[in-house]
């Protein structure tokens, strides 16, 4: 009987957040199709997966091998293959991150099946129906799966993680051989000397524009960030052109789409392209000198004033706010 | 260095996008194109290969309809040598039978390396380049920003979340370009004119039919309107209180 094959990503031997995502909307999306759920996760010896089995699947499925200890798209790819192999899959689910933008092609082009890359939903309407932002979100399209299987990558945030009665159970299987001929290889991951959040991926983002007028003046959003806990930061296509801030960091068309809880634009007017790439984020305050920036159409809450005031004062009271709590 | 790069023309990123009257596609009256800004990644770091090698040929292909020819101009105008358009009215939302028409226009090409942008601005997949470089057997490295190339073998930098991973590979191979990976030049008017005349030869194609079906292309939902709660730090106690209270999200 076919299933949905959730596929897990961990980073360090933990899992990430958006692999519970992953197995929650493959829970969701066998429900719909009257199957079950397994889930694959590759990554070192101590890999722990354990917290994974609580979202629903039935299996779940694990490789520790320290080669698979960083990404190898052939490894993953031959990996994920194999279990397909074993079951008949009818959906294969992951996470639109930087692994699963990679590894998602790989699969359909292999499998000769159709990618839905980045969606924000996925439902079971007369077959699978998945929604998926384009044009960086300026329109979002709604697409039907007419194939019997494929591969969908789900965007992080766009699921909430929901815990179920059912523990799957623990499955172990061996890391398959490489492939014969040439393949890229993954040598190194340089992490930053202080491990940040990313911001496709935090559920605060704190994004400063134009209106901080010089590049040290980064440092207010950055200690908005900090007082604000989970929060990571974020920047406009004007200070990334600029060389302000790194492209990591850029919100919009041109870089990252993200959906956090609570997202700050602060001194940002608000380009469309800047809008298209935040407009998802549940809640949205802006801090803008000019009362007719775009970007307060966008917020539900807006500051109109000298962001070299109001910030002060904000990261204080924000710091009093949750030194209490 | 043989080099193909896959370029795509898309509207302009500061487009405001108006819904087609069939429900399925955007309306593209006014709408102005331009060649994919990860493209001209790929383009630029095409060109530069080539310069470092001293020789070699940069071949421009584009899938689409007529119009993009102007797409290839553009890249042909930045340096490249020749173009290909396979011509196509049809389109897909599934990447797949686009990359399968590349690729089989790729097979057989002999070139050291193909270059993608990372996605395209319009149906952000960033799909066709990795799934090319898997329909030719091709070792690839998606969303490049860094660029290291000797003696037939590449390393590759790309972006993750929290960090960068490093990923070495042999050549011939496929790469697809993230912004960081170079600084694209401007067509120069002499470039724009010597494009006139570089030779573009337009391939008619016919795609396989995918197996994903357009529902409906739609504005996403407005945003509930918002309000101003004030001006200057005095209006700092009113946001907090609206986050903690009205939004919960503190």
């Amino acid at each position: 009987m076919a299933a949905v094959l959730a596929v897990l990503e961990q980073r360090d031997g933990a899992l990430k957040k958006v692999s519970y995502e992953v197995v929650t909307a493959a829970r969701g999306l066998a429900d719909g199709l009257g199957c079950g759920v397994d889930g694959l996760a590759l990554g070192p010896v101590s890999l722990d997966v354990t917290a994974a089995t609580k979202f629903g699947a039935e299996e779940m499925w694990m490789i520790g091998d320290d080669h698979a200890a960083l990404y190898q798209p052939h490894l993953y790819t031959r990996a994920v293959l194999d279990r397909i192999k074993a079951k008949d899959y009818s959906a294969i689910v992951l996470a639109a991150t930087a692994m699963g933008k990679d590894l998602g092609p790989r699969l359909a082009a292999r499998l000769g099946v159709p990618l839905v890359a980045d969606v924000t939903s996925v439902t079971v309407d007369g077959g699978i129906v998945v929604t998926r932002p384009v044009y960086a979100g300026k329109a979002v399209y709604r697409l039907k799966i007419t194939a019997p299987r494929c591969v969908i990558s789900l965007r992080p945030n766009s699921v909430m993680a929901v815990e179920q009665s059912r523990t799957a159970t623990l499955q172990h299987a061996v890391l398959p051989m490489a492939e014969d001929g040439p393949v890229a290889r993954t040598t190194a991951v340089k992490a930053p000397a202080e491990a940040k959040l990313d911001v496709a991926e935090a559920p605060i983002v704190v994004s400063g524009g134009r209106g901080l007028k010089e590049p040290g003046n980064f440092k207010l959003v950055e200690e908005l960030a900090q007082a604000l806990g989970t929060a990571a930061v974020g920047a406009s296509r004007a200070v990334v052109d600029a060389g302000w801030r790194p492209h990591a960091e850029q919100v919009g068309q041109t870089g990252k789409t993200v959906s956090p809880g609570l997202y700050f634009a602060i001194g940002i007017s608000g380009a469309i392209q800047h809008l298209a790439g935040m407009r998802t984020a549940k809640v949205i305050v802006a801090i803008n000198k000019d009362k007719d920036a775009p970007i307060f159409k966008v917020a539900d809450y807006g500051v109109v004033g000298d962001l070299f005031e109001i910030l002060p004062r904000l990261i204080q009271e924000i710091k009093k706010v949750r030194g209490a709590a | 260095m043989k080099i193909a790069v896959c370029v795509k023309r898309v509207p302009d990123t500061e487009t405001r996008i108006k819904i087609a009257a069939d429900g399925r596609s955007i309306d593209e009256s006014g709408v102005k194109f331009v060649l994919n800004p990860y493209d001209e990644y790929a383009v630029e770091e095409a060109l530069r290969r080539k310069e470092a090698a001293g020789a070699g040929e940069v071949v421009v292909v584009a899938l689409g309809t007529d119009t993009s020819q102007e797409t290839i101009r553009t890249a042909l105008a930045m340096g490249a040598d020749r173009g290909v358009l396979l011509k196509t009215d049809q389109r897909s939302p599934d990447p797949l039978p686009l990359a399968r028409a590349l690729a089989a226009e790729l097979k057989g090409g002999s070139y050291d390396l193909i270059l993608f942008g990372k996605l395209a601005v319009d149906d952000y997949s960033h799909a066709t380049g990795t799934m090319v470089a898997e329909l030719l057997g091709l070792p690839c490295v998606s969303a490049v920003s860094h660029l290291d190339l000797a003696n037939g073998k590449g390393k590759a930098e790309r972006e993750v979340e929290g960090g960068v991973e490093v990923v070495e590979f042999p050549l011939p191979a496929v790469l697809t370009a993230d912004k960081g990976l170079n600084q694209p030049r401007y067509p120069a008017l002499k470039g724009i004119m010597a494009a006139k005349k570089k030779p573009l030869e337009v391939k008619p194609v016919t795609l396989e039919q995918g197996e994903v079906e357009t529902l409906e292309l739609a504005l996403p939902p407005e945003r509930k309107p918002g309000r101003i709660l004030g001006e200057g730090p005095d209006a700092v106690p009113a946001l907090i209180q609206a986050l903690r209270t009205e939004a919960k999200v503190l």
